[in-house]
C-alpha cells in the first residue's frame, strides 16, 4: 500500500483532491471512454469535495466524461430528506460541477425490491467498465462503506443492518435522536470495492486512529473490513497526523521518509 | 445538456452567481426557473436527470421575491378613483411603470368615492397575471367610504357612508360588485360593522381597519369577526394611549384568535411616520409589518398639483398635502424607496426589509404558496437588486420585464 501522511485535515483533503484531479486529467476521458469514480459520503471527504469543486470552477477539471458510483444510501429515508446521501451528494458536490445527471449513480434506498436494486447497481458498474478509482473512508469500527464488522470480505452490493457504533456515530445528524437514525442501508460490498483498479481511503482525525491501526498493522480480518485492502494491488491511504496516532513510529517513519 | 423531455420540453434557466432570499436568509444558491415557476434543481437532477439549458451570471446580485403593493391609489398622472374614459389604459400604464420599482403584484386602491365611481371603475379592474405588460393585479383595495368622519384624512366627507340602513347590502349597493375586490378598509366602531366584517371575510375578502376612532376592544372584536389588516398604522386612527392603545394596540393584543396574525401597513416614506414610531411598531410585531406606498397620481411626476379622487393635492418633494392644508394625502414614494428607508430607519437586516414588501403582503392575502417567496413551485416573480437595495432588474413568471439600463435611467 501507499500511506500518505499530511500534516492536517486541509492538507490531506487537498492532496486527495489533487490526486483525483490528476488521475482524471491523465486518463483524458472522452465521449467513448469515461472515467469511473467511486465516491464516499460523511464528514471526512467534505474538504476533498470542496477542493474538487474549486478545481472545476477554475476551469482545470471537468466532470463531463466522468461517471460516479456512490458507496451507499440509507434504506427508508425519503430521497429529499436533508440527511439522505442523495441530498449530501447534491449539496456538497453535484450541484457545483458539470456532471451529466445520467452518470451520477446512487443506490435507491426506497426501491420496491432492494436486492434487485443492489444487483442492478453491480450491473451498472460492470457496464461502465468497472471502477477506475474508488474513494472511500473508514468508520470508527474499521468499516468501509456500510460493511460492518462481520461482513464477508468478498461481499457484493447488498442490504445491511447498521451496527450500534454506526448508529451512535450518525445520531448527531438526526438531532441526537437515536429513534430517527435509519437502521438499514444499501451498500457496495467489500468485494465490489476490491474490484476497482485503484482504491484511495481517506482517514483523518484522532478518533479514526485505532481503526487505521487495526486496518494496516494487524491482519486481514472481517471485524475490521478495511483490512481487506491489504490484499489490493493498488491502494493509497491518505491521512493526517492525528489519524496516525495509534501506529508504530517505525511504520510512520517508513512512509514519511 | 438538454432538459429532460419526459416531464417538460420547456427551457430551464439557471441564475448563477447570486444570493437568493430563502428561508428568511440570503443564501448563496442558484435560482432555477422553468415554465414561469421556481424549479427544484435537486429533483430535476435525480428524478428527471435534467440540467439547465441556459445559465445566467447575476454578477453577485441579491435575488428577492417581487414586491407586492397592497395600497396604491395611482401614479404617473393616473388616479384609480377617477372614472375617466381611459381608465383601463391608465391602470395599464401604472402597472407597467411600477415594474421599475420592483413591484410585481399590486392592489389598485380606490379612496372614498361616490357609488357611481365604483360602479364605473370596478368592472374595469380584473384580476390578472403580470408579465411584460406590467405587474399582476391581485384585486382592488377599497379604502372607504365606510370610515369615520373624524379620521377621514384626505377622503371627501360628503361621500362617507354608514352601515346603519342595510349593513352588507348597503356595502354591496355602494360598490356594485365585489367580484375583483381583495381588501376593504372600514372603521369597525360603526354600528353593524361586525356583520359586514363577517360577511366580507366569508367571501374571502381581506378586511382592514383604518380611518377610525375605534378603541382597542372594538378593534379586537373586529379581528375576532375576521379583520386581519390595519391600514397605514398610526395614520388616521387614534394615537396610542397607555390606557387605551386603540387600533395600535392590536400589535400586542392577547385577544387575537389562535393561529391568526394581524398585519399592519406602514408607509415608510419618512414622512407619514416618524422613524422612531416605525421602529416601535416593527419591534413590537416584526412579523406583521407590511410595507405599502399609498402612492397617489403624483407619484413619478414633477412636484405640483394633482388629483386624488374628489380632492386636489399638492406635491412638494416627498410631501403630499390636500391643497392649501397640512393634511397628508397619500404619498409619492416608490416601493423600493420605502424598502430602503425602512431598512435604514430600523437598522433591520436586508432580509427583513425585503420580506416586509414581499412575504408579509403575500401572507396577508393568503397567497404565500405561490407569491412572495422563492420557494420551489412558487411563481417566478423576482427582482435582482444591488447591495444598497436598488432594483436592477424585474422578472415576472421567469421573464425579464424590466432592466435598469447602463445609464441608470
Amino acid at each position: 500500500m501507499r500511506l500518505v501522511i499530511l500534516e492536517d485535515y486541509d492538507q490531506a483533503s487537498e492532496w486527495a483532491a489533487k490526486y483525483i484531479c490528476n488521475r482524471i486529467i491523465q486518463f483524458k476521458p472522452n465521449q467513448g471512454r469515461y472515467f469511473t469514480l467511486g465516491l464516499p459520503t460523511g464528514n471526512t471527504p467534505l474538504g476533498c469535495y470542496k477542493k474538487l469543486i474549486e478545481y472545476h470552477k477554475n476551469g482545470d477539471l471537468s466532470f463531463k466524461y466522468v461517471k460516479t458510483f456512490n458507496m451507499d444510501e440509507y434504506v427508508g429515508l425519503p430521497r429529499n430528506h436533508p440527511e439522505s446521501y442523495h441530498s449530501y451528494m447534491w449539496n456538497n458536490f453535484f450541484k457545483h460541477i458539470d456532471i451529466d445527471p445520467n452518470n451520477a449513480h446512487i443506490l435507491d434506498g426506497n426501491a420496491p425490491d432492494l436486492q434487485a436494486e443492489c444487483d442492478a447497481f453491480e450491473k451498472k458498474i460492470e457496464e461502465a467498465g468497472g471502477i477506475d478509482l474508488f474513494v472511500g473512508g473508514i468508520g470508527p469500527d474499521g468499516h468501509i462503506a456500510f460493511n460492518e464488522p462481520g461482513s464477508s470480505l468478498s461481499s457484493r452490493t447488498r442490504l445491511k443492518t447498521l451496527a450500534m457504533d454506526t448508529i451512535l456515530a450518525n445520531a448527531k445528524y438526526f438531532d441526537g435522536d437515536l429513534s430517527k437514525v435509519p437502521t438499514m442501508a444499501l451498500t457496495v460490498g467489500v468485494g465490489t470495492v476490491m474490484d476497482a483498479r485503484e482504491v484511495m481511503i481517506l482517514i483523518t482525525g484522532a478518533h479514526k486512529a485505532f481503526a487505521l491501526y487495526k486496518a494496516i498493522e494487524e491482519g486481514v480480518n472481517h471485524m475490521w473490513t478495511v483490512s481487506a485492502f491489504q490484499q489490493h494491488p493498488r491502494t493509497i491511504f491518505v491521512c493526517d497526523e492525528d489519524a496516525t496516532l495509534e501506529l508504530r513510529v517505525k511504520t510512520v517513519k517508513y512512509f514519511k521518509g | 445538456m438538454p432538459s429532460n423531455k419526459s416531464v417538460s420540453d420547456a427551457p430551464i434557466v439557471q441564475f448563477t452567481n447570486c444570493r437568493i432570499l430563502r428561508s428568511h436568509q440570503l443564501q448563496r444558491e442558484d435560482l432555477w426557473v422553468r415554465e414561469g415557476k421556481i424549479l427544484n434543481p435537486e429533483k430535476l437532477f435525480f428524478d428527471e436527470k435534467g440540467s439547465a439549458d441556459i445559465q445566467l451570471d447575476c454578477k453577485d446580485s441579491i435575488i428577492a421575491p417581487g414586491f407586492i403593493d397592497v395600497q396604491i391609489n395611482g401614479g404617473f398622472g393616473v388616479d384609480f378613483s377617477l372614472a375617466t374614459d381611459d381608465f383601463k389604459s391608465g391602470l395599464d400604464l401604472v402597472s407597467q411603470k411600477i415594474l421599475s420599482h420592483g413591484v410585481t403584484s399590486f392592489c389598485p386602491t380606490l379612496v372614498t368615492s361616490p357609488p357611481s365611481v365604483y360602479h364605473q371603475v370596478l368592472p374595469q379592474i380584473s384580476i390578472r397575471n403580470g408579465g411584460a405588460h406590467g405587474a399582476g393585479i391581485l384585486g382592488a383595495h377599497l379604502e372607504g367610504p365606510f370610515i369615520s368622519k373624524e379620521k377621514k384624512g384626505a377622503h371627501p366627507e360628503h361621500c362617507l357612508r354608514t352601515f346603519e340602513a342595510g349593513a352588507f347590502q348597503d356595502l354591496l349597493a355602494t360598490y356594485g360588485s365585489l367580484d375583483c375586490v381583495r381588501i376593504v378598509t372600514l372603521a369597525p366602531e360603526m354600528k353593524r360593522s361586525s356583520e359586514v366584517i363577517r360577511e366580507l371575510t366569508k367571501q374571502g375578502i381581506c378586511v382592514s381597519l383604518g380611518h377610525s376612532v375605534a378603541n382597542l376592544s372594538q378593534a379586537e372584536e373586529a379581528v375576532q369577526h375576521g379583520a386581519t389588516f390595519i391600514t397605514h398604522l398610526f395614520n388616521a386612527m387614534l394615537p396610542f394611549h397607555h390606557r387605551d392603545p386603540g387600533i395600535v394596540g392590536l400589535l400586542t393584543s392577547d385577544k387575537i384568535p389562535a393561529g391568526r396574525r394581524v398585519f399592519y401597513g406602514m408607509i415608510s416614506d419618512g414622512i407619514h411616520t416618524n422613524p422612531a414610531a416605525l421602529r416601535i411598531a416593527h419591534r413590537a410585531h416584526p412579523k406583521g409589518l407590511v410595507l405599502v406606498t399609498d402612492a397617489i397620481a403624483g407619484m413619478g411626476l414633477a412636484p405640483g398639483r394633482h388629483t386624488l379622487g374628489q380632492q386636489v393635492v399638492e406635491i412638494d418633494g416627498l410631501n403630499t398635502y390636500i391643497a392649501g392644508t397640512k393634511t397628508l394625502s397619500g404619498s409619492v414614494a416608490t416601493m423600493d424607496t420605502c424598502v430602503r428607508h425602512f431598512q435604514e430607519a430600523t437598522g433591520c437586516s436586508v432580509e427583513t426589509a425585503l420580506e416586509a414588501a414581499s412575504l408579509h403582503p403575500a401572507q396577508l392575502l393568503g397567497i404565500e404558496h405561490k407569491k412572495g417567496t422563492l420557494n420551489y413551485d412558487s411563481d417566478a416573480d423576482f427582482l435582482m437588486l444591488n447591495d444598497d437595495l436598488y432594483v436592477q432588474a424585474t422578472y415576472i413568471a421567469g421573464e425579464e420585464v424590466w432592466r435598469q439600463d447602463a445609464l441608470g435611467m
